[in-house]
Formats: structure tokens, C-alpha cells, sequence
């Protein structure tokens, strides 16, 4: 909890960051408010307002009474998103730095190639 | 939303000094508030004022729709721990934890006993002997076992350990979700408490200078590091709340930025960085940097 982003939208993340991961399965009860809330030792106002952009996303429902859960779909949906926004958040980045050390998209996806037969 | 405390053109007066200037805030229910400012910039005087221990110079402050002061009602359910409580001669912490219930309606004893091993209190031994962090430690189990619906906390930790600390904080937290309540926390660890504020209040010379939500405050403004040529591009005739160089390279703090201006100071290979809480009322309430630039 602690880069520049609001500190909601970040337990937002962590919670779909679960979610991909598959630490929190879908139909499985995820944590309550109160339980983020001190697991991060943030204010409860905030893990709600972070819980409720995945509730309004479809990602987090609530059962009355019982408390929320992990949509069906969800996983697939987060993984969705990420990819879409994989090339803003990832490529283009990786191509400025390149950029700034005179390494050209020949050289680089040469070295992504490199790192792929690595791993 | 109700509000517990409505202050309204609140001023306090000792001699030439205004401790407290012309102060107007409301405090909304089973939120818990920080507030914040400098030595002597009046955080203590406004508490006393709020929990009738001063009058007002003028002003009104009403605590449950009620005038606080002289007010058994509204007392009995406000807490004010104190950085430097008094006790009685020859008291011990026990006989602190047995009056205290004459005072809270909502005392609870279970997490008085829990708090009080918690911070490895000694109950027998005379508070004259007891440090300065466990003396403080007194004030924290009073102020958390209370659970007033209006609580509130007066720089409670002076000498506490940094265990002692967090021990505070997750109880606090944690039985504030159980029983929520209304807490105005005033301390100046500011970084340590800022996760845990949903408003701050921050005072300078008696004024009330920020009056917001904590996390939109804690978007008001973000570092832009960079080679100098490429901040100023950036920055443009944004505000600029402080600026810092060294050779080549500039870091200036600005307004907060939208998800499409980050972008663009990444692709302008600008490195953003977040201004803490801390950080953001340091440069609000420095005046001396002001005067020296002025003077400069």
C-alpha cells in the first residue's frame, strides 16, 4: 500500500490479483471488509470503496446476510482486462527504456525470444 | 449523515494569542478523523474546547446536538485521552481500570483485560514508577476500552515503542469495525496513522487549512523527477507546490495528475513518485521556506 495510486484501487488490485492467481476461487467466499481492512491496516471506508469497484464490476457479489463472493467468470474476465491493457502497461514501457539505451525492436524482440527459450 | 460535532466561526483567545481563529468544520459520524499541524498550532486547544474543558472565546460547538459544556450527557460519552493525563497520587494502573467504568457508559472490561496484557501493563505497580510508555500505554487501553461514541486521542503514544504503536493501531482498527465510532486522532506521526484516517483536519496558527477526505488528499500531488528541461516541459503553469533540483535534474511537486498525464510523464521519461501525507503538510504549513525564498 504505499505507490502513488489511490490506496482503494490498490486493494482492488490485490483482490483480482487473487482472483487470476486462483488463491481466491470463483463461487469461494472472499474476505470480509473488516478482515481486509486489517490485513492491510487501512481504514474500513476504504477496503469497502476498493471491494465495491469489484462488486460493480461484476467480478464480487454479495449473498445477504452472508457476506460476498467470486463471480463465475470472473478469473477469465480479470485476464481479459489485463490483456487489453497489457501493451500500455507493459510493451510500451519496455520500449521507451529500449529506446533510451539504443536498443532497437530487432535487438529487443531478439532478447524476448532469448528469455523465452530460457524459462 | 449525522454529524457528531458541528464547530461553527470558533475562536479561542489567551491574551494577544489566537489559539484557535475563527474555526468552522463538522465531524460526520463513525469516522475516524485525523488531525494534524505543528507544536503550538492549536490541536490541543480545540480538543479541550470540543470536550468543554475551555470556553470559547466565541464561537458555538455542539457534541450530539448539545452544547458540551457543563454537560454530564454529552461527557459521558466523549473519551479525551491526553498526551499528559494526571493521576492521582499514589494511584496504580488498577485503580485507573477501576474508576474508569464510572465514567463510560460502554466500558468494557474483556478488552480492558486483553489491551492491558497486550501492552505488558503492570497493574500494581505506582504510576510515579511507571515509564513514560507505559504511563501512555494507560491512556491507549482507557481510550479503546471506553468505546465512547466520540473518542478522542491527544498525541496518546508519546514514549511508545514501535510493537507498542502497532498493537494501538490494529486494535483500534479492529474494534473499530466491531463497534464503530467516532475518533479524532491527533498525533504527529503522520505517515504511521495516515492509512487509517477516512478525514483529516489539519490546523496552522488556529486556522483550519485542510478540511478533506484523506484519500483525495492524498491525490493532490505527486513528485515529477526528471532531467530539468523535460519537468519544466511537463509541469508547464501547473501549480507548483515545491521544487528541488540538483545539477541536471529537477523533482517538483505538483497537483495531482489523471491516469492520461502519468502516461505522458512516463513517455516523457519522467519518473513519478507519490507525496506522502507527511510529506504534503510538511510543504502546506512550512512557512520558513516561503520567507526564505521571499527573503532570497
Amino acid at each position: 500500500m504505499d505507490d502513488s495510486r489511490p490506496i482503494f484501487a490498490q486493494v482492488a488490485e490485490n483482490i483480482e490479483n487473487d482472483i487470476i492467481s486462483g488463491a481466491l476461487p470463483e463461487e469461494g467466499q472472499a474476505p470480509s471488509i473488516n478482515e481486509f481492512a486489517a490485513f492491510y491496516r487501512i481504514n474500513p471506508a476504504t477496503a469497502l470503496k476498493g471491494v465495491n469497484v469489484l462488486v460493480d464490476a461484476g467480478i464480487l457479489y454479495k449473498k445477504r446476510g452472508i457476506g460476498m463472493f467470486v463471480a463465475t467468470g470472473a478469473q477469465e474476465q480479470l485476464k481479459g482486462a489485463r490483456r487489453d491493457s497489457f501493451s500500455s502497461e507493459y510493451v510500451r514501457p519496455l520500449l521507451a527504456e529500449a529506446e533510451k539505451l539504443g536498443i532497437d525492436s530487432a535487438q529487443l524482440t531478439q532478447m524476448i525470444a532469448k528469455e523465452a527459450n530460457n524459462s | 449523515m449525522t454529524s457528531t460535532i458541528e464547530v461553527t466561526n470558533l475562536s479561542k483567545h489567551f491574551g494577544k494569542v489566537n489559539a484557535v481563529n475563527d474555526v468552522s468544520f463538522t465531524v460526520e459520524e463513525n469516522k475516524i478523523y485525523g488531525l494534524l499541524g505543528r507544536n503550538g498550532a492549536g490541536k490541543t486547544t480545540l480538543m479541550q474546547l470540543l470536550t468543554g474543558q475551555e470556553f470559547a472565546s466565541s464561537g458555538t460547538i455542539s457534541l450530539f446536538e448539545q452544547t458540551p459544556v457543563e454537560n454530564a450527557k454529552v461527557l459521558q460519552n466523549t473519551c479525551f485521552i491526553k498526551e499528559s493525563q494526571r493521576y492521582p497520587e499514589d494511584f496504580r494502573p488498577k485503580d485507573v481500570f477501576k474508576t474508569a467504568p464510572w465514567f463510560f457508559a460502554n466500558w468494557d472490561q474483556e478488552f480492558a483485560d486483553r489491551l492491558i496484557a497486550d501492552f505488558r501493563l503492570p497493574l500494581d505497580r505506582r504510576i510515579k514508577k511507571l515509564s513514560r510508555g507505559q504511563l501512555s500505554s494507560i491512556g491507549v487501553i482507557v481510550g479503546l476500552a471506553s468505546r465512547a461514541p466520540l473518542t478522542f486521542f491527544d498525541e496518546p503514544y508519546l514514549g511508545l515503542d514501535a510493537v507498542a504503536r502497532q498493537i494501538f493501531y490494529d486494535r483500534l482498527l479492529e474494534d473499530y469495525a466491531a463497534h464503530p465510532r467516532t475518533v479524532i486522532l491527533s498525533t504527529h506521526l503522520i505517515d504511521e496513522v495516515s492509512n487509517l484516517l477516512e478525514h483529516v483536519l489539519v490546523i496552522d496558527e488556529g486556522k483550519l487549512l485542510i478540511n478533506e477526505d484523506a484519500e483525495t488528499l492524498r491525490n493532490r500531488a505527486t513528485n515529477v523527477v526528471g532531467m530539468k528541461t523535460a519537468v519544466e516541459a511537463f509541469i508547464g503553469n501547473r501549480e507548483v507546490l515545491h521544487r528541488d533540483g540538483i545539477g541536471g535534474l529537477s523533482s517538483v511537486t505538483v497537483a495531482g495528475l489523471s491516469e492520461s498525464e502519468r502516461r505522458d510523464a512516463h513517455a516523457a521519461g519522467l519518473e513519478l513518485s507519490p507525496v506522502s501525507l507527511q510529506q504534503l503538510i510538511i510543504q502546506l504549513t512550512r512557512t520558513e521556506t516561503k520567507e526564505f525564498e521571499a527573503s532570497a
